[in-house]
């Protein structure tokens, strides 16, 4: 791609080629555009990055591992290495963009932080950013979600964020974001939105890219310093994108690299029993920013479902939407079984209890492993497990017991 | 003549209301049209339903879903629409968010517009920009109006740059909010009508969002062409339904 590629995209109004923008009320664009001008004119000052340097040092314990995975590499084939995201603060690669858009909310001294959360792992990752910088933080969350992801409610609540409950709708993650938005227009002043993931308008689909690709920057040194080489292959989950665009942003120019991100295939490719967005979607409009997009007969979002609630959003980042257009990444599915299983050999064959989100991309890495036995594969592991164990025992018990 | 330009040659004081298409009964899109018509309404806005209504209030997300949910869709809305000219003088404005209308298909969805005789459109998070460089000619074959909101953050010169692009009416949102009925205009509100009106814009104004009772509509045609009422109206249909009665009364009790 271009040399200047990080400069050339987004374009000054947000487009990934046709994907992004900001579809936004006019009531928004103002306090956009100056979020926009914010970070352009703060992120690259020399003091914001030395203080975020510092803090993703000796806060979050950066840099994170790369990890050659003995047992699993023997038992599939192929060389299996993990970027340790879970071993970041918090346990997910959630916290390196909370940490940014904190510290940038420090900068233009905001108050509060807002966001909406779905599984609550944004949610817990914006309450740690607020805590360490002294803001205030209102999570927005569904009340179904609530009574599911219950843990995750009351880690917000120990880190003292004020948590919402959004009792309209479906009570999900999409009224969520609605109500967020909602409480930040009514107090654009001192408060600032933190979206979740490299979505909604300019600039976050940027803003959040740019916080995450330390992911990718220290991956491919460490990769290069252990094995003198860039891997063959590079994995990572999508489901709004912001970890693969972490990893991938760091490969896009080298073109022995082959780049896969992997939509959840849910129970099967029939309407609403998955998040293959790209797979199966087509270009729309959703909170405020262009890309492929679930949708049905109406126009109206539609219907998602995976086993990794972190996945299931019916859009995905404009920069993946145009990746694909450009069939600079490959996009594919893995389906619930399949991300169960890997959930367990990553655990069983590596002591390394993945997210089910991040099970997707060692699901697929295996594949990958077994249709090529002499390739090296980087696969992201964005997240740890900790918060599914209940789920998956509950729902799919141990292999032993039949799974 | 374009029914919109002769609203606005013609009346001073203008009352816009907008409503939820297929709301509360999927079949009342119609008749609470024709009451409006016959209870004096100037104007009528029809709400297109959307699930992630980004510039509504609760009011208007409700009325969205319950209509999402009784079936409505755009083509739906076209058909219920296709004889409205044969009763209906009043100007009519589709009012919704862009997805359902970009996945209907842009030119299609002008050109059912133009067929049923809609005389404008509201699209508010269609960004004006996106509007210039992609849509404009093809409203402009349609001869659809394509209105644009603008609010106390936008500066005078977009304003003007809003109203060289666009025709109808300017849409002009009272604060920096989400729609929903308040009790009073506030002086700061005023000081920026104030500042839009010496702007001396070749548009007229209506203003909307947190228009709902006689008081705020009055305040509201002191400082523009006139007012659109939305929340207050869809409070209206949950309690009364699409009674001609009540809908009658309530535009009365506005204008009073």
């Amino acid at each position: 791609m271009a040399n200047n590629y990080f400069k050339e995209y987004p374009n000054k109004d947000g487009f990934f080629n046709e994907y992004g923008g900001a579809f936004i009320p006019p009531v928004l664009e103002e306090e956009m555009r100056k979020i926009t001008d914010a970070y352009y004119a703060i992120s690259k000052s020399h003091n914001f990055i030395s203080e975020l340097r510092s803090i993703r040092k000796h806060y979050q314990g950066r840099p994170t591992p790369v990890y050659y995975c003995n047992r699993l590499s023997e038992k599939y084939g192929g060389r299996i290495y993990l970027k340790r995201e879970d071993l970041n603060h918090t346990g997910a690669h959630k916290l390196n963009h909370c940490m940014g858009e904190a510290l940038l909310a420090k900068h233009l001294g905001k108050k509060k932080l807002i966001a909406e959360t779905g599984a609550g792992q944004h949610g817990v990752a914006l309450a740690t950013a607020a805590a360490y910088f002294g803001l205030e933080c209102e999570i927005h969350m569904g009340e179904v979600d609530i009574i599911k992801e219950h843990p995750n409610v009351v880690r917000m609540k120990i880190l003292g964020a004020n948590v919402v409950p959004v009792t309209h709708g479906l009570k999900t993650l999409k009224e969520a974001v609605d109500s967020a938005f909602e409480a930040y227009m009514k107090d654009p002043i001192n408060s600032i939105y933190c979206i979740g993931s490299v979505v909604g308008p300019h600039p976050f689909p940027m803003m959040v890219r740019d916080f995450q690709r330390i992911i990718g920057i220290e991956a491919k040194d460490q990769f290069f310093e252990m094995t003198g080489e860039l891997p063959d292959k590079v994995v990572a989950c999508v489901g709004g994108g912001s970890n693969a665009m972490g990893i991938f942003s760091a490969f896009l120019d080298d073109e022995e690299c082959e780049l896969f991100g992997v939509e959840p295939g849910g129970r099967s490719l029939n309407y609403g029993e998955h998040a293959a967005t790209m797979t199966l979607g087509k270009p729309g409009i959703i909170h405020g920013f262009k890309c492929y997009l679930l949708q049905d007969e109406k126009g109206e979002p539609g219907a998602v479902y995976s086993v990794a609630s972190g996945l299931d959003y019916p859009g995905v980042g404009p920069e993946h939407s145009m990746l694909k257009d450009l069939k600079k990444v490959n996009y594919t599915v893995v389906n619930d079984q399949e991300t169960i299983d890997a959930f367990y050999e990553l655990s069983r064959l590596e002591g390394i209890i993945p997210a089910l989100e991040s099970a997707h991309a060692v699901a697929y890495a295996i594949k990958l492993a077994q249709e090529n036995p002499k390739t090296s594969i980087l696969v992201n592991l964005s997240g740890r497990g900790d918060k599914d164990i209940d789920f998956v025992m509950e729902k799919y018990g141990l292999p032993e017991d039949g799974n | 003549m374009n029914k919109l330009k002769e609203l606005f040659l013609s009346k001073k004081n203008i009352l816009s209301i907008y409503y939820t298409a297929g709301y509360p009964n999927l079949g009342d899109t119609v008749p609470v049209l024709d009451a409006l018509q016959s209870g004096g309404a100037d104007l009528v806005e029809i709400g297109m339903p959307f699930s992630d209504p980004l510039a509504d209030g609760q009011t208007i997300q409700l009325s969205s879903h319950k209509a999402l949910e009784n079936g409505m869709s755009i083509k739906l809305l076209f058909e219920q629409l296709a004889d409205m000219r044969k009763t209906i003088d009043l100007p009519v404005v589709l009012m919704g968010y862009f997805n359902p209308v970009f996945h209907f298909g842009v030119e299609k969805f002008l050109a059912k517009c133009k067929e049923v005789g809609v005389d404008g459109v509201i699209i508010p998070d269609l960004p004006f920009d996106e509007y210039c460089t992609s849509y404009k000619p093809m409203f402009e074959a349609y001869k659809i109006s394509n209105i644009f909101l603008i609010t106390p953050q936008t500066s005078d010169e977009r304003i003007r740059l809003i109203d060289k692009n666009s025709t109808g009416f300017i849409y002009m949102v009272s604060s920096a909010s989400v729609t929903g009925a308040k009790a009073n205009v506030s002086d700061q509100q005023v000081d920026y009508f104030k500042r839009v009106e010496r702007l001396n814009l070749k548009n007229p104004r209506l203003i909307g969002f947190g228009i709902g009772n006689h008081d705020t509509f009055i305040k509201a045609c002191d400082n523009a062409h006139g007012a659109i009422i939305g929340s207050a109206f869809v409070n209206l249909l949950t309690q009364e339904g699409a009674s001609k009665e009540k809908i009658g009364t309530f535009l009365k009790d506005v204008r009073a």
